[in-house]
């Protein structure tokens, strides 16, 4: 049974398109910041109850990995050393991995940016003359919008893991690096399956019913016909081994496999930041990795290969190193250490805020603790999106306990926000938000400047006191205070301060 | 100037605060590499892990191979055809053909769809794990290329006793010759498999669904 590519205007806003459309042109341009973003997330019952059954099970799985390996914090000792030395020393790894690879018959290309990337890896797709791509390890392609380039040249462009593909037919965005589907439960993806499959390929069983092996088939068989007749795959890739110009992929499903094996062509789009050393730091990376990731002793596939391999697999690989702001947050000495994630995501899965809130508010193909210091620092903070991700975080720190490669989150993201605060206070002082919290803390600095200043305020709010009497105080139409008062029910006001008491009850002791 | 220089020069700007040109110097890493874990016994904790990934194991003397291979095949539902490297061990594929099964030698190489509708595939193996329960293919002679151990959807590899160490950091410094002469490596830990769908596991994706491993005791 096959199925021919063909232009699909259901669902598609009216467009007739060879891939499923995502929301918002799939950019999170023009969406609100976070504490707007996130109203609308947490209304989502079912997305919350997700949420939280998934990252509860995750970080427990997690937990229990890494109980039971002894030298755990040697391992993470380690890996924060490698990735410092990697980034402290950037240019000569990857002039090293450069020339690995390129004796091992790799085609080497640069990106300045995402729009470079996109081209590169458009203009290699339409030289080989293909309709369609398939893809694997999606990430940084989705923050540079591939696949709707793609779209625009005329190739289709399928993703292959099973999140990813739930996303994808979806019409959806990620909401987590390594589950992207993670906020959609079983019944979900099987009414996703029935309703597109159909439109983009092999159909979905009918008669199929919600249980996980099931749902699991049904991507199997739809994703097999476009595996086996395939030429050019996409792909990322979780490590760049300097010295054998090698690459690793770390997976489950064995689409990565399929992906890097069968097609004639390979394009890998990988940040500059993936490089490591030696292949001999890989056994630091895959003793960590799929532990911290998917709670695993090992996850089910890694492959390792070394450029071209006659007689095995695509017969020619290019490999495109991307910055898109890496260098910018390379040059900040405190934001740089986030640039030795390994993207494992398990920060995101203890985080609370991201529990509640979802992948999808934060604005960004890279959500929770990992999202809100590495996004500001890759797009810089122009936008409003960008300036409200810092906010997104209550400083709790458990990221900071469960990061593999010990990025201290916490540290960055206090010294983003002081970013934000100056930025805030030089360029975008007439934004009405920006205004009214600059006047509030002018106002606060000058209670709090004097103590007489503070006396002063203090007989406000004692006569205050006496007006309101003993009532509570509950919703009030105050602008900014609102905010607090509409969840929350504040004590009487006192009418008497402190130091009143203070002076009536301890004056004998000055 | 072109985006190599470009990146190359920003980079150098971003950090100029480091002035210990030695990468090593600079950062030291304080990890001893290659170092195994102390184990009572590597071989049986791997048979113990492999079988967790709810993946066959059984054992067998080196002389009951070819049978072992051939109750494998069985036991994992393959009837007619079976894909095998060109390298793998002679009387493994005698065994296959007198039980009765079409043995599809990969050379020359099959396409895709002929692995596609094969039954299952037969390897050898390069390494094993105990502490993960990973079986690594460096895809040699005896194992083939990638796609042999890919496409069949079922799996029945052949690992030695004394390929087995105990953990990831022996098996990774063991293979570095085989990456150095420019093989690719798969490392396999169980069958394929997704927890995409409510982070619950399901075996059994893309890759062979069912994997059995004939555990030899050389």
């Amino acid at each position: 049974m096959t199925t021919e590519l063909r232009r699909i205007t259901e669902g598609n806003y009216g467009v007739a398109r060879l891939t499923p459309a995502p929301e918002h042109g799939g950019t999170f341009l023009g969406q609100p910041k976070f504490p707007k973003a996130v109203k609308n997330e947490l209304k989502l019952v079912v997305q919350r109850k997700n949420m939280r059954n998934a990252t509860t099970t995750i970080r427990n799985k997690r937990a229990l990995r890494v109980t039971e390996t002894p030298n755990w914090e040697d391992i993470r000792q380690a890996a924060y050393e490698v990735k410092n030395r990697v980034g402290r020393h950037l240019d000569y790894y990857l002039e090293q991995a450069e020339k690995s690879l390129t004796a091992n018959g790799v085609h080497v290309h640069w990106a300045r940016d995402a729009e470079e990337a996109n081209r590169i890896v458009g203009e290699i797709a339409k030289a080989k003359g293909v309709q369609e791509v398939v893809k694997i390890k999606s990430i940084t392609t989705q923050e540079t919008d591939l696949n709707e380039h793609l779209e625009e040249q005329g190739i289709a462009a399928w993703e292959t893991d099973l999140a990813e593909l739930i996303v994808q037919l979806g019409h959806d965005r990620p909401s987590h690096i390594v589950v992207p589907g993670i906020h959609r439960n079983r019944a979900e993806v099987r009414e996703i399956f029935l309703r597109e499959m159909k439109n983009y390929g092999r159909p979905c069983p009918e008669d199929i019913t919600s249980n996980p092996p099931e749902l699991a088939n049904a991507a199997r068989l739809h994703l097999r016909e476009k595996f086996l007749r395939a030429k050019v795959a996409v792909s990322g890739a979780n490590f760049i081994l300097a010295d054998t110009g090698s690459l690793v992929i770390v997976e489950s499903e064995g689409n990565g496999r399929m992906c890097l094996t069968l097609p004639d062509t390979l394009i890998s789009l990988v940040g500059i930041e993936k490089v490591l050393p030696s292949y001999d730091d890989l056994e630091i990376f895959l003793k960590l990795l799929p532990r911290s990731a998917t709670g695993e002793r090992m996850n089910p596939y890694n492959s390792v290969w070394s450029g071209v391999t006659p007689n095995d697999g695509p017969q020619e690989q290019h490999v495109v190193f991307m910055d898109n702001g890496r260098t910018n947050v390379l040059a900040d000495p405190v934001g740089r250490e986030v640039l030795r994630c390994i993207r494992c995501a398990s920060c995101i899965n203890v985080c609370p805020v991201y529990e509640r809130a979802g992948g999808h508010a934060y604005g960004s193909v890279y959500p929770g603790p990992i999202g809100i210091t590495l996004t500001p620092q890759l797009r810089g903070i122009d936008d409003p999106v960008d300036r409200g991700m810092p906010y997104a975080c209550t400083l709790c720190a458990a990221c900071v306990e469960v990061c593999p490669v010990k990025i201290p989150f916490t540290d960055i993201i206090v010294h983003l926000r002081n970013r934000v605060a100056d930025a805030e206070r030089k360029e975008f002082s007439t934004d009405v938000e920006v205004a009214a919290e600059k006047a509030l803390m002018k106002a606060a600095a000058w209670v709090l400047g004097d103590y007489k200043h503070w006396e002063t305020t203090m007989y406000a709010t004692r006569a205050a006191g006496r007006v309101v009497g003993k009532h509570k105080i509950g919703p009030l139409p105050v602008p900014v205070a609102n905010r607090w008062l509409d969840y929350r029910n504040v004590d009487h006001i006192p009418s008497q301060t402190f130091r009143d008491w203070w002076k009536a009850n301890r004056g004998e002791e000055k | 100037m072109d985006a190599k220089q470009e990146i190359l020069a920003r980079i150098r700007r971003a950090t100029v605060d480091v002035t210990e040109k030695d990468p090593v110097k600079d950062q030291p890493v304080n990890w001893t590499y290659g170092l195994g874990i102390e184990m009572d016994d590597v071989v049986g904790t791997f048979e113990q892990k492999v079988i967790d990934y709810s993946a066959t194991v059984v054992r067998s003397k080196p002389a009951g191979v070819p049978e072992a291979v051939v109750a494998g095949l069985k036991a994992t539902g393959a009837t007619d055809s079976v894909v095998v490297p060109a390298g793998l061990e002679k009387s493994w594929q005698d065994a296959m053909t007198a039980a009765g099964f079409e043995v599809r030698v990969d050379e020359p190489q099959l396409s895709h769809e002929t692995l596609d509708q094969t039954d299952a595939v037969v390897t050898a193996a390069a390494s094993g794990i105990a502490d993960t329960g990973t079986i690594v293919l460096d895809h040699t002679e005896d194992q083939g290329r990638r796609a042999l151990s890919l496409v069949p959807d079922r799996h029945v590899c052949v690992v030695k006793a004394s390929q087995v160490v105990s953990d990831v950091p022996e098996s990774v410094q063991n293979l570095r010759p085989s990456v150095e002469a420019g093989h690719p490596l798969t490392f396999i830990s169980g069958g394929s498999a997704t927890s995409d769908i409510e982070l619950s596991r399901v075996d059994g994706v893309h890759g062979p669904r069912t994997l059995y491993v004939v555990l030899v005791e050389d």
